[in-house]
């Protein structure tokens, strides 16, 4: 069996090679359709071609000097940045405490949590909107930060939890037999060894609220903390735009590209992770 | 506590007793240190998630036995059952139900072989492995609505690649339907794979190669030692999967907007709760579908033994 593989190195690299093609072209196709719609010009707009032969940035210039766009870009960057870090911070030690941790009303806090995974954040949209005008947070960063951090921890927790269970506890036992606390054994050992499923979650959170369009469609009235994917329902009324299926296409490009930046941040160390032999060691 | 109850044995010297008593302290002190731990780690998030949501969650449920709508509000009564009687004998629900299960239980069934599929390609591929890992995590990295809209302008009539001259499919039922569940999983494909390959990289390879040397194919490699050593994870993937589709809203709003019956429950509370302001009939629904999630939830975690962090301990 070994022998035959090594013999079909080369036979073998085509065949990953053609398996790799499928999976760029599933990934990509639908991609290199909204870029080329979005450089598509009006006359080219009704051919109903797949690539464009005359690409031009109109749509891109249109949405660029558009402030409400670049505006929203930013306030998309920093809310989903900043409700990141804070839900990977506090999802992470809630999920090392369930996954390895003896205490009363654990499974009290995994079943809350999977009660606001569930929910229809639908229903939720009307209430939020009272309490946050009421506290005074409406239309601000925070307002789309705090219920950002609260759906993205069922996530954070669920996952991790699941990822802290495959550690190599024993490791933890050793270094408490060596005298370590229980937060010197979580931080010098366990921390390092759970990297992989943090990132890992960190991705999956974070796509999650550069996702969301319901809250931030609800929770926001002016450019303060509108986020993109909220501004990009306003092209549809096409009073800003001339050209909302170009000036879409383009803002959907736009949208697109840092989240590829963070996932191939991110990437590197995931695999790096996986394949170091940290979690297996 | 009972070092004070022991009386000094014949045979047990006094020194031999006091460090018993020590031992026990110290065990007891370390359960409630863990206990103490324990809860701090997990404050933070409980304090979030409480403030957040259990407020809401309440006004939903309140307002689901209320003739609540904001077209009308002085006339804001307790009603019962009644929105809910509405709901269960309305034909619209019953077929956005439909339409809602269809797209979840076909969704996921291709959601996973699809997502096993790739994570396997992701996880043994010999050539290009960055790329491939990278790219194919692009659908998952689009945002709904911006995928919604390459399918949509892709099967519009004039403008898209994909449309004919004369077919207009987003207009039909079935055709939209199948275009809203090519959506949906060409979208979520990469968020199974993430998690099925994470449950991938934990299968001993030592295993699988002594699998092979007693003469075990690729395929029963898979069936009989990788699917059993990822069930936890295919179980964790699949639930959050389902949970999620069954709540499906913005690719449906994008494609369809719930014209020609293509509606889902989440899109019909919204046209009651945001476009009808039927606040009533709109939470009604939103505990409806809670309710058909909790339920599905229930059958993962007792019924197939998904598990559900902290509900066996730790180990």
């Amino acid at each position: 069996m070994a022998a035959t593989n090594t013999l079909e190195t080369p036979r073998r690299k085509l065949y990953w090679g053609a398996v790799n093609a499928v999976v760029l072209i599933y990934a990509f196709v639908p991609v290199i359709w909204i870029v080329s719609l979005s450089l598509k010009s009006d006359g080219e707009l009704n051919n109903g071609r797949y690539m464009t032969t005359s690409p031009t940035f109109e749509a891109y210039q249109q949405i660029f000097s558009n402030d409400d766009f670049t505006r929203a870009l930013i306030n998309s960057i920093g809310i989903c940045l900043i409700s990141t870090f804070l839900a990977l911070l506090i999802g992470t030690s809630a999920a090392y405490a369930i996954a390895r941790l003896q205490f009363p009303g654990k499974k009290a806090i995994v079943g809350a949590s999977l009660l606001v995974a569930m929910f229809p954040q639908i229903a939720l949209v009307t209430p939020l909107f009272s309490i946050t005008v009421a506290i005074g947070i409406f239309d601000t960063w925070l307002g789309l930060i705090i219920p950002y951090i609260t759906f993205a921890l069922p996530l954070a927790i669920y996952t991790l939890s699941a990822f802290f269970r495959e550690i190599p506890w024993e490791l933890e036992k050793a270094a408490k037999m060596d005298g370590a606390t229980p937060y010197q054994a979580f931080r010098k050992v366990i921390a390092p060894l759970a990297m992989p499923g943090v990132f890992t979650t960190a991705i999956l959170v974070f796509i999650n609220c550069w996702n969301d369009f319901l809250f931030a469609l609800s929770l926001t009235t002016s450019t303060d903390a509108r986020t993109v994917p909220a501004a990009l329902s306003y092209f549809q009324g096409a009073t800003t735009f001339e050209k909302p299926t170009q000036a879409i296409a383009a803002a959907a490009v736009i949208i697109t590209i840092p989240i590829v930046i963070f996932v191939l941040f991110f990437q590197r160390r995931i695999v790096a992770g996986l394949t170091s032999g940290a979690v297996k060691g | 506590m009972s070092a004070t109850t022991t009386q000094p044995g014949p045979g047990r010297s006094e020194a031999e007793d006091e460090a018993a008593r020590i031992a026990r302290q110290r065990h007891n002190e370390g359960i409630r240190a863990e206990r103490r731990f324990g809860l701090m780690l997990c404050a933070p998030a409980v304090i979030v998630m409480a403030a957040v949501t259990a407020y809401p969650i309440a006004y939903a449920v309140y307002l689901s036995f209320m003739r609540a709508d904001l077209r009308n509000p002085s006339d804001r009564e307790f009603v019962g059952l009644d929105n809910y009687i509405t709901i269960l004998s309305s034909p619209y629900w019953w077929n956005a139900f439909f339409v809602t299960s269809f797209i979840t239980v076909v969704g996921a069934a291709l959601q996973l072989v699809l997502g096993m599929a790739l994570a396997i390609v992701m996880h043994r591929t010999i050539v290009g492995r960055g790329l491939v890992r990278t790219s194919a995590l692009v659908p998952y990295a689009i945002v709904t609505v911006v995928a919604a809209f390459s399918w949509r302008f892709a099967w519009s009539q004039g403008i898209g690649w994909l449309a004919g001259p004369d077919s207009a499919p987003l207009t039909e039922r079935w055709p939209s339907l199948f275009i809203i569940l090519l959506s949906e999983v060409w979208k979520t494909i990469p968020f199974m794979a993430l998690l099925l390959m994470a449950g991938l990289a934990l299968v001993p390879e030592d295993l699988l190669k002594a699998a092979s040397m007693d003469g075990a194919n690729a395929w029963q490699r898979f069936i009989k030692v990788t699917v059993p050593l990822m069930k936890p994870a295919i179980l964790v993937a699949l639930l959050f999967r389902v949970m999620d589709s069954f709540r499906i809203f913005d690719n449906i709003f994008v494609l369809t907007s719930g014209a020609n019956d293509t509606s889902s429950v989440s899109v019909l509370a919204y046209n009651n709760l945001i476009r009808g302001l039927n606040l009533g009939i709109g939470s009604a629904m939103a505990v409806l579908i809670f309710l058909t999630i909790a339920i599905v939830a229930f059958v993962f975690i007792k019924g197939f033994g998904t598990a559900a962090p902290g509900a066996d301990g730790g180990r």
